[in-house]
Order: C-alpha cells, then sequence, then structure tokens
C-alpha cells in the first residue's frame, strides 16, 4: 500500500464490477455532501446490461487535457499526480473533454466548472467502499513510468471490450 | 415540503398527449409514505367510487411509478409499479430493482403517473424538467436485448445533440415491456435492464394497453435534500457491514434455492406442486456456478448484497442464452415445476422469460397448470395446437411460452393467467380445474411452499395477503412480527429492496426514515396506525374489485386446494396443510387486522383509521 506522500494510481479491474455504484455514492458524499450521481468524479457506464464499469480520470503521463486548457485551470498535484480543477478560473468551455483520449472529464450538473477526479488527496473514497465490499475493482498503487493513458478509453469502447469479453460475438447485438 | 422528497410527480395523459406537475400534500405523505402505500392512497382518491367498473387494460386505468422517501438511500434502490391489477382487479406495489427511482429522484421527481392511452406506441423521455413523449414504433414488437440496445442507443445520441456541452452523459434508467406487455398478456412484466422485473399485479399488460413502450429517465441533480446526511452515512455503513458478513448469501444469491428449496425445506414446486420435493444434485448451485454463471456479482443502486450473477449458455442445444442466475424463483418455476432440472435449459427458458416479457413465476405457473391438465388427458393435443406438453421437454415449454406472448392458439386463454384460464376451460370442459390451479385471487403463488412448515411455516401465508399469492407479501402473525405483510408494506412504501433488511435491526431502516425526513415514526405508529391504513386501503380495492373477477372472502381467503393434499414423498411426506387450522388462524388475523367473521373490514376499524369513505363503499359487501 503506498503511502500517502507519493504520487499514486488507482489500478482497475473493471470485469468484476457488479455495478453497484458505491464508488459514486462515496465519492459524491465527499466532495458534494449528497449522493449525487452525475456529479460524482467517478461514474458507473452500463451501455450494455452486465458490462458495468466505473469510468474515471487514469492521469495520462502527458496529461492532454491540462495541456488543452486555455485558462490554466487544470494543474497536477505534485502530492498525488490528480488533475486538479480550479473551479473558479474554470470557463466550463469542455476543451479538456475533448482533449481526453476517453471523455472522462465532464461539467458540474449545476455549477459552472468541468469535474475530475482529484484522487481525494491521496485518500481516494471509490477504493475504500470498493475494497471494503470485496468486489476489488479498484486498489490503489504507486505511481511509477506504467501506461496508464491505455486506460483513458470512452465508455462505448470499454464497454465493447466488457461485453466482447461476457458474451463473445453475441455482445454485437447488444451495442 | 417534507424533507427527502424531490416534492412533484411527473403526470403524462397520452390520450391528450399533455404533460403536468402534480404535488401531492404533506399530509397525505406522511400517511402514506410513498410506493405502494401512496399508490393505493391516489387509486383510491381517484378511481374509488367508480373501482369496480375499471377494466385495467382499459385506459380509464391509472399506471404508477412511485419512488419513496428511502429510495437511493437505503442501499438497494427500487421503483414501485402500481395501478389496479389485471391479476387481482386490486391493487398490487410490485417493486423492481434498477437505478430508474434513483434517476427519477436525480430529475426532480418522486414518481411518473400514466393516464389514459397512446393511438401508436410511444415511450417517455425524462431528462430532468426536459420531458417529451416519443415516437416508439420502431421499437413495438422488439424483445428485451433489443429494447434495451435500441433505448441506450437512441437517447445516448438525443443527449449528446440537446446537451452537447455536458460531456459524456451516463446511460439513462430505462423501464419497458416486451412483446407480452404489447399482447396484454395478464402475466407480462414491467422490466428493467435484461432481466429484472416488476411481476407481481401484471403491469406490463396495463403498459401495453397503454402503448407505452417504455420510460427512459436521465437526471443530473442530486437525491432530494436530507435533514441528516451524517446520520444517513452511519446508517448506511451499519446495513453495509450486517450483509458483508453473510459470504455465502453474497456468493449464490438465491441460486441455492433451486436444489436447496426442493431437498431441504421441500416447498418447491415440482410439476405444478404436485410435489414440492426433489433431490436433483444436477440442479444444485454448484452446477450453476461452475457451468453457467459468467459474473459472480451483479447488482443495482447502493446494493451491498449483489444477490444477481449472469448466467450464459456457453455451448449445446441452449447456448446463447443469457439471463440472471437465475435467481430461485425463476429456478423453480422455469425448472421443477415443469420438470426441468438442468441449469442450462433453465436459463434457457429464463432468457426467454426475459425476452418475451412475461413473468417467469406467472407464466411457469400456468404453464405448469398446463402441463398437468394435459398430463391428466383434460387438455388434448388438439386443445394445445398439437403441443405434446410433456414435463421436462424445455423446447416444448418455450414454443408454448411464445405462443402466450403473442396470444396464439392456446396461448390467448393461457395468457389470461392460471385463475381465468382456470375458469374458461372448467366451463368448456364441463369439469372442475381450479383444483390444479395453485394461485390466490388471480396471483399465482410464489415458489415457496407451506406442507412441510419448514420454509414458509404460515398456514395463512397466502390466503389472507392483499396482493394474492405474492410470496414477498404475505400473512402472519403476530402484526408486528417478522412474517407480517406489515413490514413489507414498509419497504415496498419506503421503496428500497427487502433482501438488504434480512439480518440488519428493524430499527435501522425507520432510523433511515427519521434522518431523511425529519418525522418521527415510531414501529408503533406504523404497525399499529400507518401500515394497518394501507393495508385496509388495499383489502378494500381487493374485494370491490371487478369488472370480470371478483373475491368473496368465505370461498377466497383460501389455500389452493393442492396445498391440503399430503406431500407425496421426500422426508416429509404425507405433510400436508390442515383446514381447521387454517380456519381458526384466519379469525385470528381477521380480529387481529379488524375484520368481521367475513373478512370485510369493520366499520369501527375503518373510522379509526379515518377511512370513512371506504367503510361506505364497503357497505354492499357486508350485504
Amino acid at each position: 500500500m503506498p503511502t500517502k506522500k507519493e504520487p499514486i494510481w488507482i489500478a482497475r479491474d473493471l470485469i468484476k464490477c457488479s455495478g453497484c455504484r458505491k464508488c459514486e455514492i462515496a465519492c459524491s458524499l465527499y466532495h458534494e455532501n449528497h449522493i449525487w450521481p452525475e456529479a460524482s468524479r467517478i461514474r458507473v457506464f452500463m451501455p450494455v446490461p452486465g458490462a458495468d464499469f466505473p469510468h474515471f480520470c487514469t492521469q495520462c503521463e502527458d496529461y492532454p487535457c491540462v495541456k488543452a486548457c486555455p485558462v490554466n485551470a487544470l494543474s497536477i498535484s505534485k502530492k498525488t499526480g490528480a488533475v486538479l480543477v480550479k473551479t473558479k478560473a474554470c470557463i466550463a468551455c469542455g476543451k479538456c473533454i475533448d482533449a481526453c483520449p476517453g471523455r472522462i472529464p465532464h461539467m458540474h450538473p449545476t455549477e459552472n466548472h468541468v469535474v475530475i477526479c482529484d484522487l481525494c488527496n491521496g485518500n481516494p473514497q471509490c477504493v475504500k467502499v470498493c475494497q471494503e465490499g470485496g468486489w476489488n475493482v479498484l486498489t490503489m498503487v504507486h505511481r511509477r513510468t506504467r501506461p496508464y493513458k491505455l486506460y483513458a478509453r470512452t465508455p462505448e469502447q470499454i464497454a465493447k471490450d466488457l461485453a466482447t469479453k461476457m458474451y463473445g460475438e453475441q455482445a454485437e447485438e447488444y451495442l | 415540503m417534507i424533507l427527502g422528497y424531490a416534492g412533484k410527480i411527473l403526470e403524462v395523459n397520452l390520450s391528450t398527449e399533455t404533460i403536468k406537475e402534480t404535488k401531492i400534500e404533506d399530509g397525505i405523505l406522511k400517511d402514506y409514505i410513498g410506493g405502494r402505500g401512496l399508490a393505493t392512497k391516489i387509486l383510491w382518491d381517484r378511481l374509488g367510487k367508480k373501482w369496480e367498473t375499471i377494466d385495467p387494460l382499459k385506459s380509464e386505468n391509472i399506471l404508477l411509478f412511485l419512488t419513496g422517501p428511502l429510495t437511493g438511500y437505503y442501499p438497494g434502490g427500487r421503483i414501485c409499479v402500481s395501478g389496479k391489477s389485471p391479476q387481482s382487479n386490486g391493487v398490487v406495489g410490485s417493486t423492481v430493482a434498477g437505478e430508474f427511482g434513483v434517476e427519477l429522484r436525480c430529475a426532480g421527481y418522486d414518481g411518473v403517473i400514466v393516464t389514459g392511452e397512446s393511438e401508436t406506441p410511444v415511450y417517455l423521455f425524462i431528462k430532468d424538467s426536459d420531458v417529451e413523449i416519443k415516437d416508439a414504433r420502431h421499437i413495438w414488437g422488439k424483445d428485451a436485448k433489443q429494447t434495451v440496445a435500441m433505448l441506450t442507443n437512441d437517447s445516448k445520441e438525443f443527449l449528446r445533440k440537446r446537451y452537447p456541452k455536458f460531456g459524456e452523459l451516463k446511460e439513462p434508467a430505462f423501464l419497458y415491456i416486451g412483446p407480452a406487455g404489447e399482447n396484454r398478456v395478464r402475466t407480462a412484466v414491467v422490466a428493467a435492464k435484461w432481466t429484472h422485473a416488476a411481476g407481481y399485479g401484471g403491469y406490463g399488460a396495463v403498459m401495453g394497453s397503454k402503448k407505452l413502450k417504455a420510460i427512459a429517465v436521465k437526471g443530473t441533480g442530486p437525491l432530494p435534500e436530507v435533514a441528516n446526511i451524517k446520520e444517513i452515512k452511519r446508517l448506511i455503513k451499519a446495513v453495509n457491514d450486517n450483509v458483508y458478513e453473510n459470504v455465502l448469501w453474497r456468493r449464490w444469491g438465491t441460486g441455492s434455492g433451486g436444489y436447496e428449496v426442493g431437498a431441504k425445506t421441500s416447498s418447491e414446486p415440482v410439476r405444478n406442486w404436485q410435489d414440492e420435493w426433489h433431490d436433483e444434485k444436477s440442479y444444485g448451485v454448484d452446477q450453476f456456478e461452475n457451468r453457467v454463471w459468467i459474473k459472480q456479482s451483479w447488482s443495482d443502486f447502493g446494493c451491498p448484497t449483489c444477490c444477481l450473477k449472469i448466467a450464459m449458455v456457453k455451448t449445446g442445444k441452449f447456448k446463447g442464452a443469457i439471463t440472471d442466475n437465475p435467481d430461485y424463483e425463476m429456478q423453480a418455476y422455469l425448472g421443477p415445476n415443469l420438470g426441468i432440472f438442468t441449469p442450462e435449459e433453465n436459463v434457457f427458458l429464463s432468457s426467454l422469460a426475459d425476452d418475451l416479457g412475461f413473468c417467469g413465476i406467472q407464466t411457469g405457473n400456468v404453464m405448469g397448470f398446463a402441463a398437468e391438465l394435459f398430463q391428466r388427458g383434460i387438455l388434448t393435443k388438439e386443445d394445445l395446437d398439437g403441443i405434446e406438453l410433456h414435463w421436462g421437454d424445455a423446447e416444448v415449454f418455450a414454443v408454448l411460452a411464445k405462443k402466450i406472448a403473442y396470444r396464439e392458439g392456446i396461448g390467448d386463454l393461457l395468457a389470461e393467467g392460471t385463475y381465468r384460464a382456470a375458469l374458461k376451460i372448467g366451463e368448456k370442459k364441463k369439469t372442475d380445474v381450479l383444483k390444479y390451479a395453485v394461485q390466490s385471487k388471480g396471483i399465482g403463488i410464489g415458489a415457496h411452499g407451506i406442507r412441510s412448515g419448514k420454509d414458509y411455516p404460515e398456514p395463512i401465508s397466502y390466503t389472507c395477503s392483499v396482493q394474492g399469492g405474492d410470496h414477498t407479501s404475505t400473512t402472519a402473525l403476530p402484526l408486528d412480527g417478522p412474517g407480517s405483510e406489515l413490514g413489507e408494506i414498509f419497504n415496498d412504501s419506503g421503496v428500497h429492496c427487502n433482501f438488504n433488511v434480512f439480518g440488519v435491526p428493524r430499527k435501522v431502516k425507520f432510523d433511515f426514515y427519521k434522518a431523511i425526513t425529519d418525522i418521527e415514526l415510531t414501529q408503533e405508529e406504523w404497525y399499529k396506525t400507518k401500515a394497518l391504513r394501507i393495508l385496509q386501503l388495499q383489502r378494500a380495492m381487493l374485494l370491490l374489485g371487478g369488472p370480470d373477477v371478483k373475491w368473496k372472502p368465505k370461498i377466497h381467503d383460501e389455500n389452493p386446494p393442492r396445498f391440503y393434499e399430503p406431500l407425496p414423498s421426500g422426508p416429509y411426506k404425507g405433510k400436508a396443510v390442515n383446514k381447521t387450522q387454517v380456519e381458526e388462524y384466519k379469525i385470528k388475523y381477521y380480529n387481529a387486522v379488524g375484520w368481521d367473521k367475513n373478512g370485510i373490514p369493520k366499520t369501527k376499524t375503518l373510522k379509526k383509521l379515518g377511512l370513512e369513505d371506504v367503510d361506505k363503499a364497503l357497505e354492499k359487501l357486508r350485504g
């Protein structure tokens, strides 16, 4: 288990996701003090029944979202490696969404800024509840030089992979 | 406005294509909570005066989709579907799991009321306060899996176009019907995902009669504001911690029942309940787990249990069939009840039930009934359009299932459900076939027998329930005991999953109610007043019934005749329900709930609960 003083990454084993959405509940309670699925920084998509999975920031090695921001509202946390949003600076232009290969950032439903996983300052609440329940879809690891960007994929791309893994060629009919 | 509620209900008239918002008075919400309780009250207020004349499958019926204040907060989110039931002609609170209730509350609504009927197939699309009635002609006729795929793709495209700046919105939650609902089959369900269903009540047929194929909802707001979020966090943890300890329950869900309920407690329907015991190890949970389960944990919003597992047949004749678990009820009714004892055949039939959009319990019940009539020579091959309905032949049952869903030939008759089909067959064949109908008040009995006394222990479990054969809402004394219907009314009205209350101190759900609404609701108040009031109202509407069938307590507060026949085999061979015991227990139950000796709620009882108008309506039944 990494200490809280160095950059971390949340490893993900998507096929194990039960779709219980406890991660959404924990995340939105922590960040918004409400149960608020669409404001959660981690969101469970289910484009094909059974192929549920959490969709959240993967902290790409080259941080294309940070580079794309025209007003410097995004920065990289030295402590955790997370992308931090300066909510007052953000103009909700959506350029970071388009720059993200997985279209992961999304607008806050009621505020005028984008939301991105901030790794809860090193103590991710989603990992905690996922481990508590024994699903272990999410595991916290040290951030090293690994190809994290591979995990920045759109919900459609991920759904196709998972549905195919589960249902084989038949998945085509459900996509 | 009471905390924990969105504060408004969406009301859609499909005849006039009008959409409006309706508010419910605080006093009504305090008394009837939501879901099943509130549905009963709304139906009584709007249709009570002409209840007996309302045809559940005509436009005058009202279809309700209601959440409760606990939806989304208590782990395991559900939504309650209701209306006048085409099965019982009363009111059934039929709940289904999924994210629909949560999305609806996040969209700003506590529920949806649908009135009237559309001329052409439509679906309702809700994105927060942006609501539209959309054309569904291209989806009409499609099975469950096709319907979900089309709805998902249509709504994603629509949301992207209309809300381009948000980024990726999660797909909406859907409730929909399959071909059975479209064809007004009385055993049709309102479905969610591929496999989830609000089964009891037959509301899929009501949705079909209104030509409403589906409702899609995407809510982007938070769940409604509550009184004490800190306390809710504590309570959620209390439920989770309890559930996490129960490892096998989480691992197997109810999927161990297919073998266990037969072999251990002798209470599983076998060949239309001619037996309740079997020791077929081919039907063990290990066989399901090792051969067909491809996902061990599948769940709905906030659920710590994950009782669902996904099953897929990978080889052989039934290759490609997909369903969940099947859970125990599907295992039993589309397994041993039809003489079937292999996981692959069971998955195949359950998958078919999902695809066609009907209830595996009710349809398994009516198919088992038909097969017994074939066994006894009452229904012949000619009567069955050339089908030889032999026990254990999954493919033949599949042919029959399709006939039922499309109301073809004999399927048209069986699509009326076991009770109504029995009346018609009895008339045609001039013989009593009701004795083979294992149902109560038009609703096929859930797959938990009472003869052995080792599963559902009460001899009146199904006789006095206001939801007939519904195994989740059975009757027992004491009224505040664990088997009482009054407890289930809480789960169905708060609208959360009743599986996540197992092993959790009962106080917890009342604490949830307080933390959400800031209203003190004592257990005493619930069991002695509020739940009892909902029960009386449901009872009154069940007895008023009509327009086709009606229930007389003297005749119909009764077990199916089969339960008085001794169990023919197994460790509890010879055991049967004792008629004298049932009669005595029934009188005690009538007394406890305040019904007269004929089973009609007493004037005194109703007045005490403020139900004077109900009392007046029941006068004619008292004779």
